[in-house]
C-alpha cells in the first residue's frame, strides 16, 4: 500500500477510523475494507448506480467518490435499511423487519438477480422523501438513472408506487 | 382427491391438497438479496487473499514479438506475473464446447481459445499476460508495468471481406477464415421457385449486441493444501461442467474440486461459455502460489473478454402463392463467430431452425458460412441467434402482405400450423442434435388474443387513420415467433425431509435470478403439502450436487424443474409408504397436507419431520434391504427441446423531424406450457422484452475497420432505462408440452426474440412512406433518421 491517510465516518450508525489510500474508491472502501458487500458495482464510471449509497442523507454513486471525500460523513447502506421489526403494516409477517421500500420490492418482483437492487433502494428512499405521492413518470424519472437487465423496470416502478402507499398510511 | 365426507371437517382444518404449481408466492431469494446478505462472487474475501488482473492486447491481431515481466515483477506489491511461457504444459486451447451436429455434408473447422496469447493474439482484448498482486489496486499498477511488443497485422473485421482468398488469415492452421458452412434442405426450394406466384427477395442484416448483465464476471480460486480441496467461486451459468474441467486439467480428482456459482448478478448467455482464460489461470495460480487469489472483471474489460454476439448478413427469399401461403424458403447467411469458434454452431443453427417459426414451410433451402474475425467470441446471448431468424421470415412475410395486399395478421394466420398438426417435423436438425420437431403450440389462438388486447380491428379501422390525420405518426406492428427450450442433455435433483421437518432441495444448476429458489421450491412443495417458503433450495454448488449440465436455452423450468419434480414424487411415495405403516392406514386413505400425513376421516396423523426421524433407523430398528431417510435423487432428460412461442404487438409514435420513438403500448401473449408461477414468468417476459427493445433501438457494438470496439463503456454502449421500457402488458396461451411429466416450457428468452422484427413493422406502419422498410436491426434515432430521408429523397 502506497502513503495513507486515516479518516473517520459512520456507516449505518457504527463509527469507523481507518487509514486509506487516497485512490480507494468508496465502494471499494466499504466493500473491501468495511466488508459491507451489499453495495454492488457494475460499471465504476458512473451510469449504472448499482453502487448508490446515502452520504450525508443524498444518494451518491461510491464509485465517482473516494473514500478520503467522505472522512467525516455519515454514510448509509443498504445493510442499514431494514429494522428489527417495526411492524410497518406489512401484509407478510416475516418481512415486518424490512423497510417498506424493500417489503414492497419483494411483494412486486421488483427485483431477479438483485445487483442493481440495493443501489435502486438507496436511491428511493430519499427520493420518496421528498416525493411522498409520486407518479408513475416521476418513479421512472427517479429511476433512470439506474440499469437493471433483468426487470424491464414495471415491477419496480409498481414496488415504488406501493411503498409510497404503505409509507403513506 | 376423495374425501368421505360423511366425516370431513370444516374444510379450514382438513384442507385440500394445496396447489402451489401455478401459484405466485414470494420469492424464497429475496430476503438475501434486498437486504445485503446475498453473496456475489465478488463479496468472497478470504485471508491473504491475493489479486489478479489482466494485460490485454490492445490489438486486433498481431504478433507478439515480446512480452517483459520485469519492471511489474519489481512494483511493490505484486507477488507474481505470468506469460504463456510460464505455463508450461498447462497452456492448452480450451474445449470445443459444442461439437457440431449431425448434418450431412457439415463442413466445420475449430479453433478455440488459449489461456494467454502465444505467438499471435487474435482480438483486442485477448489476455497476454497475468499479474498477481496484494491487492487489486497493485495489481492494476503491475499490470500498467508490463510491456509487450506487438508487431500489427492486417485485420479481418467484414464476414464477406474475411472469406476473399487474398484476406488476411487467423488460424494459420486453417486454409481460410472459413469456420462452417452447413447447408439444411428440406423439400426442393428450386422446383417450388419456379411454380410461385410471388417470390420476395431481400438481403437484411441483423446485430446482436453484448449480454452486459449488471454483475460483470469473477472469480476466486483457493487452493488448500492441507484439506486437499480447491474451491472456486465463478460466476459461472454451469458449475458442473466447470469442475469436470478443471479437475482434468489439474489433475485433480473431481471430488477435491468444489465450484461454486453463488448469486449471480445475470447470465443472459455468455456466463455459460468455457472455459474462459481467466478460468483456468486462477486455480493454476492458487495452487502455484498457495494462497486465495481473486479476479473480478471491470466493465470495460468485458466489453472484450467477455463473450457477446454480432450481426448476420442475410439473403433471403420467400416464395408464395396467390393466396399468400408460404411454399418455400430460402436464406442464405453469413455470420462471425469472432477470433474464436469454442460454441460451435449453436447460434447460427438456432438462426436456421428459428426462422421457420410457427408456420408451416414446405420447401426450405438455408445454407450459411460462419466467418472468423477479429473480433471478441460470439457465443449465445439471449435468444442466441432466434431473433436473427425471426426477424428475416416476419420480414418477408410483411412484404408478401404488401404486395399481395393480404392483412399483415391475415397472412400469418394462412402459415400458422393448427394444433392438429402436432408433433411436426421440421425435417431439419435442431442445436440440440435432434430433428426439428415441434411438440404442442395453439398460434392462431395466441394471435386472436393479441389482436384483441391490442384492439388491431379498432386501430386499423380507426384510431391510427385519425392519429395520422392528426399528423401524428403512430404505428401498429404484430408479430409471432417460436422458441426452441428446455434441450437435454439432463439435469438433476435431491429432495430430503430432515427429522426436524425442514426439507431441502438440492440441484446442480445455477441461478441468474429467474427464481429458482422459489419455482424449484414450489414444484418440491405441490409434491410434499407444504408451501414453497418451507423449502430449502441449494443450486450451483459442486459439493451438494455434482451432476447436471448449467443454465442455458431457457432450461432451467424444464430440465431442473422436471428433476425437482421427479425427486419430489418419489420422496411422496416413501413419506406415505411409511406413514401407511407408521398410523396402520391404507395409503389411499392417507392426505398429506401442511406438512403433516392424516388419515382421512380419523384423527390419527403424523408430521414430516417425526416420519423422517423414523426414517433414520436406531440399533435393532432396521429392517434389512431398506434404505434410510426420506430421501431421493432423480434426475430428468428430455427426449429433445420442447416449442414455446407468442405474439408480440406495439403500438408506437415517431416523429419524423427527430426520429425518437415512443412506445405506446406493449403487448405480450405467450405461450410456455403449463405456468410453474405466474409473477416470474411475466417478470421474465418484461426483462426479455426490455433487452429485445435494447437490441431494437439502442445497443449496437459498434467496431472500426481495424475491428477496435469504439464503445466500450455504459455511456457510449446504451442500455434502455426505465423511462425507454414501457409498460408491457400479458397474457398467456397455455398449450402444456407432452415431452416432460410437467408440462412446461421455458421462457428465459421469449421476451427478447421478436423485438427487431416487431420495431420493424411498427416503424414502417407508422411512417407510411413509400419505400420505408427496415431491413436492419439495430436502429437508432439516427439511423432510422437515415431511412426515412433516404426513403424521402428516393420516393
Ligand atoms: S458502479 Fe457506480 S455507477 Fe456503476
Ligand atoms: S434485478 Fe438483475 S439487474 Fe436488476
Amino acid at each position: 500500500m502506497g502513503e495513507t491517510l486515516t479518516i473517520r465516518l459512520t456507516v449505518n450508525g457504527k463509527a469507523y477510523d481507518r487509514p486509506v489510500e487516497p485512490r480507494l474508491l468508496l465502494s471499494d472502501f466499504l466493500r473491501h475494507d468495511l466488508h459491507l458487500t451489499g453495495t454492488h458495482v457494475g460499471c465504476e464510471h458512473g451510469v449504472c448506480g448499482a453502487c448508490t449509497v446515502l452520504l450525508d442523507g443524498e444518494a451518491v454513486r461510491s464509485c465517482l467518490v473516494f473514500a478520503v471525500q467522505a472522512d467525516g460523513a455519515e454514510i448509509s447502506t443498504v445493510e442499514g435499511l431494514a429494522t428489527p421489526s417495526d411492524g410497518s403494516g406489512i401484509p407478510h409477517p416475516e418481512d415486518a423487519d424490512l423497510h417498506p421500500i424493500q417489503a414492497a420490492f419483494r411483494e412486486s418482483h421488483g427485483l431477479q438477480c438483485g445487483f442493481c437492487t440495493p443501489g435502486i433502494l438507496m436511491t428511493l428512499v430519499p427520493f420518496l422523501e421528498e416525493n411522498p405521492d409520486p407518479d408513475e413518470e416521476q418513479i421512472r424519472e427517479a429511476l433512470s438513472g439506474h440499469l437493471c437487465r433483468c426487470t424491464g423496470y414495471q415491477n419496480i416502478v409498481t414496488a415504488v408506487r406501493l411503498a409510497a402507499d404503505r409509507m403513506a398510511t | 382427491m376423495s374425501h368421505d365426507t360423511t366425516f370431513a371437517a370444516p374444510p379450514a382444518e382438513a384442507p385440500a391438497r394445496p396447489r402451489q404449481v401455478g401459484e405466485s408466492p414470494l420469492r424464497n431469494e429475496d430476503r438475501r438479496l434486498l437486504t445485503g446478505e446475498a453473496l456475489f462472487v465478488d463479496d468472497v474475501h478470504l485471508d491473504g487473499m491475493l489479486h489478479a488482473a489482466f494485460v490485454r492486447s490492445d490489438y486486433a491481431h498481431g504478433n507478439v514479438k515480446s512480452v517483459d515481466l520485469t519492471a511489474a515483477l519489481e512494483h511493490p506489491g505484486v507477488v507474481a506475473a505470468y506469460a504463456a511461457h510460464d505455463l508450461g504444459d498447462y497452456w492448452e486451447a480450451g474445449p470445443l464446447l459444442v461439437p457440431p451436429p449431425p448434418i450431412d455434408d457439415l463442413e466445420f473447422h475449430a479453433a478455440t481459445q488459449v489461456p494467454l496469447a502465444k505467438g499471435k493474439v487474435r482480438h483486442v482484448g485477448e489476455p497476454i499476460a497475468v499479474v498477481v498482486a496484494r491487492s487489486p489496486y497493485e495489481a492494476e499498477d503491475g499490470a500498467a508495468l508490463v510491456e509487450v511488443d506487438i508487431e500489427p497485422l492486417d485485420v479481418v473485421s467484414d464476414l464477406k471481406g474475411g472469406l476473399e482468398p487474398d484476406s488476411p488469415r487467423i488460424h494459420d492452421q486453417l486454409e481460410s477464415n472459413l469456420a462452417a458452412h452447413v447447408i439444411q434442405r428440406k423439400g426442393s426450394w428450386e422446383e417450388v421457385r419456379e411454380r410461385a406466384h410471388r417470390v420476395i427477395k431481400r438481403r437484411f442484416w441483423y446485430d446482436h449486441g453484448a449480454s452486459a448483465p449488471m454483475e460483470n464476471r469473477g472469480i476466486v480460486a483457493n487452493w488448500d493444501a492441507r484439506s486437499r480441496e480447491l474451491t472456486v467461486w465463478d460466476t459461472t451459468q454451469a458449475p458442473i461442467p466447470i469442475r469436470n474441467g478443471l479437475a482434468a486439467m489439474l489433475g485433480l480428482p473431481q471430488s477435491e474440486v468444489r465450484v461454486i456459482a453463488p448469486f449471480i448478478g445475470g447470465g443472459f448467455g455468455p456466463k455459460i461459455m468455457m472455459f474462459y482464460p481467466e478460468e483456468v489461470l486462477l486455480p493454476w495460480i492458487s495452487m502455484r502460489l498457495g494462497q486465495p487469489v481473486k479476479w473480478i472483471e471491470d466493465r470495460q474489460e468485458s466489453f472484450f473478454a467477455t463473450t457477446q454476439e454480432r450481426g448476420q448478413d442475410h439473403e433471403s427469399e420467400l416464395a408464395v402463392d396467390a393466396e399468400g401461403r408460404i411454399l418455400g424458403v430460402r436464406d442464405e447467411f453469413l455470420c462471425d463467430t469472432g477470433a474464436y469458434n469454442p460454441y460451435g454452431l449453436t447460434i447460427p443453427i438456432n438462426t436456421q431452425c428459428t426462422l421457420l417459426g410457427p408456420y408451416r414451410v414446405p420447401n426450405y433451402h438455408s445454407e450459411f458460412r460462419m466467418v472468423f474475425t477479429n473480433k471478441p467470441i460470439c457465443t449465445p446471448v439471449r435468444g442466441a441467434g432466434r431473433q436473427h431468424g425471426v426477424f428475416v421470415m416476419e420480414r418477408l412475410l410483411d412484404r408478401a402482405a404488401d404486395e399481395l395486399g393480404i392483412d399483415r395478421v391475415e397472412i400469418r394466420r394462412r402459415n400458422y400450423l393448427t394444433p392438429e398438426e402436432f408433433p411436426h417435423d421440421h425435417e431439419i436438425i435442431y442445436q440440440d442434435f435432434k430433428p426439428l420437431v415441434y411438440d404442442s403450440g395453439n398460434y392462431a389462438e395466441a394471435m386472436d388474443r393479441a389482436v384483441e388486447m391490442i384492439d388491431y380491428a379498432g386501430f386499423e379501422s380507426g384510431a391510427g387513420a385519425a392519429a395520422r390525420s392528426e399528423g401524428r405518426h403512430v404505428g401498429l406492428g404484430i408479430v409471432s415467433y417460436v422458441e426452441g427450450t428446455g434441450v437435454g442433455p439432463y439435469e438433476g435433483a435431491r429432495v430430503g425431509i430432515e427429522p426436524g421437518g425442514r426439507i431441502n432441495l438440492v440441484t446442480g444448476v445455477g441461478t441468474q435470478g429467474q427464481g429458482h429458489f422459489t419455482s424449484f421450491a414450489q414444484i418440491v412443495a405441490e409434491q410434499l403439502g407444504v408451501q414453497a417458503s418451507d423449502v430449502e433450495v441449494v443450486t450451483g454448488d459442486t459439493a451438494r450436487f455434482g451432476w447436471g449440465t448449467g443454465t442455458f436455452a431457457s432450461r432451467g423450468a424444464v430440465v431442473a424443474g422436471n428433476a425437482c419434480h421427479a425427486a419430489a414424487l418419489e420422496v411422496r411415495k416413501k413419506v406415505l409408504t411409511m406413514a401407511s405403516s407408521v398410523l396402520g392406514a391404507a395409503e389411499e386413505d392417507l392426505d398429506l397436507a401442511e406438512g403433516v400425513v392424516r388419515v382421512v376421516g380419523s384423527g390419527e396423523s403424523i408430521s414430516l419431520g417425526e416420519l423422517a426421524a423414523l426414517a433414520n433407523p436406531l440399533r435393532g430398528a432396521v429392517t434389512p434391504g431398506t434404505e434410510p431417510g426420506l430421501e431421493a435423487t432423480a434426475y430428468f432428460g428430455p427426449e429433445r427441446g420442447v416449442t414455446a412461442s407468442g405474439v408480440h404487438a406495439m403500438i408506437l409514435e415517431v416523429d419524423p423531424d427527430t426520429a425518437l420513438v415512443r412506445i405506446l403500448r406493449y403487448v405480450v401473449v405467450h405461450d410456455c406450457g403449463r405456468v410453474i408461477n405466474p409473477m416470474i414468468v411475466e417478470g421474465q417476459i418484461h426483462g426479455g422484452v426490455a433487452h429485445g427493445i435494447g437490441n431494437a433501438f439502442y445497443e449496437e457494438l459498434v467496431f472500426d475497420e481495424g475491428a477496435q470496439l469504439l464503445n466500450a463503456s455504459f455511456m457510449d454502449y446504451l442500455l434502455p432505462t426505465a423511462t425507454d421500457v414501457p409498460t408491457i402488458e400479458t397474457d398467456h396461451v397455455e398449450t402444456p408440452s407432452p415431452l416432460n411429466p410437467l408440462g412446461v416450457k421455458g421462457v428465459g428468452e421469449a421476451g427478447a426474440i421478436p423485438v427487431g422484427a416487431l420495431f420493424a413493422q411498427a416503424l414502417e406502419n407508422a411512417l407510411d412512406v413509400d419505400g420505408f422498410e427496415v431491413r436492419e436491426i439495430p436502429l437508432s434515432p439516427n439511423r432510422l433518421f437515415e431511412l426515412m430521408r433516404d426513403a424521402r429523397e428516393e420516393g
